[in-house]
């Protein structure tokens, strides 16, 4: 069995990390590099940054996050977010990227999908596809984060995006999104089953057993969640009273009580912890290695 | 200068560069001849297709400026495409000469049999990599290679969906287990060394791999 990817998603606005419910109602959470630096030192497999508001207010943001937290990450770096054009790819890449996650702009231009992938590789264009359900099993992409439709059936848009020459597809259910209800688990292994490409699944975890279902049951090779993780941060945040500096005071303090709705729903769960209940169900998972199995005095400066 | 990557048009040399930076490492990227050829420490990374790959290199000559560094003896590293373009040929979209350094040819990855559990060509994500069936005797196979300090069976990053299948089972230094496919992940002749993986973006093991790279003396 293959080893499945753990991803933390950041979404960001402006320089802040935000979690949303259903992709809107964004809450700040606090500084975006100081959770993808976390993650990446807990063993994240990958870091998913999309910029929430770059197609309404454009990308410098995006590349300045990008630039900032790529310098001290040594994991795959996958940014999105407004990209239109190769222009946009490569300035992307160019701040340290290593994949780009495209949604409207190859729902309006597939060429850019074929274009991009020709040239620089199918490995780094990954076609984010925001799915919403529209009854009887039939899903519908949406573009400019999940703001506005396409008319395209999901499953249909999905094997073309493949067709074109995208190298790997993120599956996020707009319904479930934000809820900690769960992945949409039908959605996610119609499309893994039917396409040659890695599938990661996204949107909905609120416990360790829904990463569990969306890999058995979804067919998902990589899962990526926020909530889970983020407000697991959050909460070490505030026992080693950090937050001040890193989180968001005001959101903090009342967190309890905004949180309100999740509450019984969510159960936060660092990225070593929830490997570890994977692998203990059979999930193959790369753990990290322990800091004396790395002897360089730079790498083992970084481990610790 | 530490060492120079060799710069043909192909691959996102960023992460690599980011990589160099950390471990506190001078590298160049060039696509001058000239600079190759002298270079103490030589990197061919790339990622894309094999046939567009080899026809950068000869259109710019940098082909046989690689060549020519390899008769010098001191450390070379090709990264994926760069490991397979020092292949005889790969039969990749056809059937393409590579640079011939390593006699061995560039075959497709296998995918599943009706019977086997379902698994996706390309090969993405992150895999193990282990001592070569044909060195297992040994005590400690990686010692003093680039993969000194890392035990059998580590995690790496791997983006590929050909393989490369030396004529020579004794330069194999790390093997990975893909579906059906028992690969050969890591090559090694004296200071030349490949790897079909991605060390950039390989977390500490990929870290602890450059390093030793840089330390390895002709």
């Amino acid at each position: 069995m293959s080893v499945i990817r753990v991803i933390p998603r950041l979404d960001i606005k402006g320089p802040n990390l935000v979690k949303g419910v259903h992709l809107e109602g964004l809450r700040v959470l606090g500084k975006a590099e100081h959770f993808a630096n976390k993650y990446f030192q807990q063993g994240a497999d990958e870091i998913l940054y999309i910029d929430t508001v770059a197609s309404l207010y454009g990308r410098d943001n995006l590349l300045d996050i990008v630039r900032r937290s790529a310098e001290n990450i040594f994991v795959p770096l996958t940014a999105g977010g407004g990209i239109r054009s190769i222009e946009d790819i490569r300035s992307l890449l160019r701040a340290g990227a290593d994949k780009v996650a495209i949604n409207t702009g190859a729902i309006q231009n597939p060429h850019l999908i074929s274009e991009s992938s020709r040239m620089f590789g199918a490995q780094c264009i990954v076609i984010s596809i925001c799915a919403k359900h529209r009854g009887k099993g039939d899903y519908e992409a949406w573009t400019d984060n999940a703001r506005e439709r396409s008319g395209k059936n999901v499953f249909d848009w999905a094997c073309q995006a493949v067709d074109l020459g995208a190298g790997e597809l993120l599956i996020t259910c707009i319904d479930q999104e934000g809820t900690s209800k769960g992945y949409d688990i039908d959605l996610v292994r119609r499309i893994a089953d039917s396409v040659s490409v890695p599938v990661i699944a996204c949107g909905g975890a609120g416990l360790s057993q829904h990463c569990l279902e969306v890999i058995r049951d979804g067919h998902a090779d990589a899962l990526c969640a926020a909530s889970i993780f983020h407000y697991c941060e959050l909460e070490e945040l505030q026992s080693r009273e950090q937050y001040q500096e890193e989180g968001n005071v005001e959101f903090l303090k009342k967190s309890r009580d905004t949180m309100g709705f999740l509450k019984n729903r969510l159960h936060p769960i660092n990225i070593p912890d929830l490997k570890v209940y994977l692998q203990t169900h059979g999930v193959n998972c790369r753990m990290l290695e322990s800091t004396e199995e790395v002897k360089s005095e730079h790498c083992q400066k970084f481990m610790q | 200068m530490d060492a120079c990557i060799v710069d043909y048009g192909l691959g996102n040399l960023f992460s690599l560069q980011k990589v160099f930076r950390f471990l506190g490492a001078k590298v160049e990227v060039t696509d001058d001849p000239v600079k190759i050829r002298s270079a103490n420490k030589l990197i061919l990374p790339g990622v894309g297709a094999f046939e567009d790959g080899i026809h950068n290199l000869k259109k710019t000559g940098l082909d046989i400026a690689i060549k020519d560094f390899v008769q010098t003896g001191k450390p070379l590293l090709g990264i994926c495409l760069g490991m397979q373009l020092l292949m005889d040929e790969s039969e990749e979209n056809g059937l393409f000469q590579g640079l011939g350094i390593i006699p061995g040819r560039v075959v497709r990855l296998e995918g599943p049999g009706p019977e086997d559990m379902p698994y996706k060509i390309p090969h993405v994500g992150w895999n193990r990599v282990f001592y070569p069936q044909s060195k297992e005797k040994l005590l400690q196979p990686w010692d003093g290679t680039i993969f000194g300090h890392l035990k059998d069976g580590s995690f790496i990053y791997f983006v590929h969906s050909y393989q490369v299948v030396p004529s020579d089972q004794s330069v194999i230094l790390s093997e990975t287990v893909y579906g059906r496919n028992r690969f050969c992940s890591a090559l090694q002749r004296g200071s030349l060394y490949a790897c079909q993986f991605h060390p950039e973006v390989s977390g500490g093991a990929g870290l602890q791999i450059m390093d030793n790279f840089l330390k390895i003396v002709k």
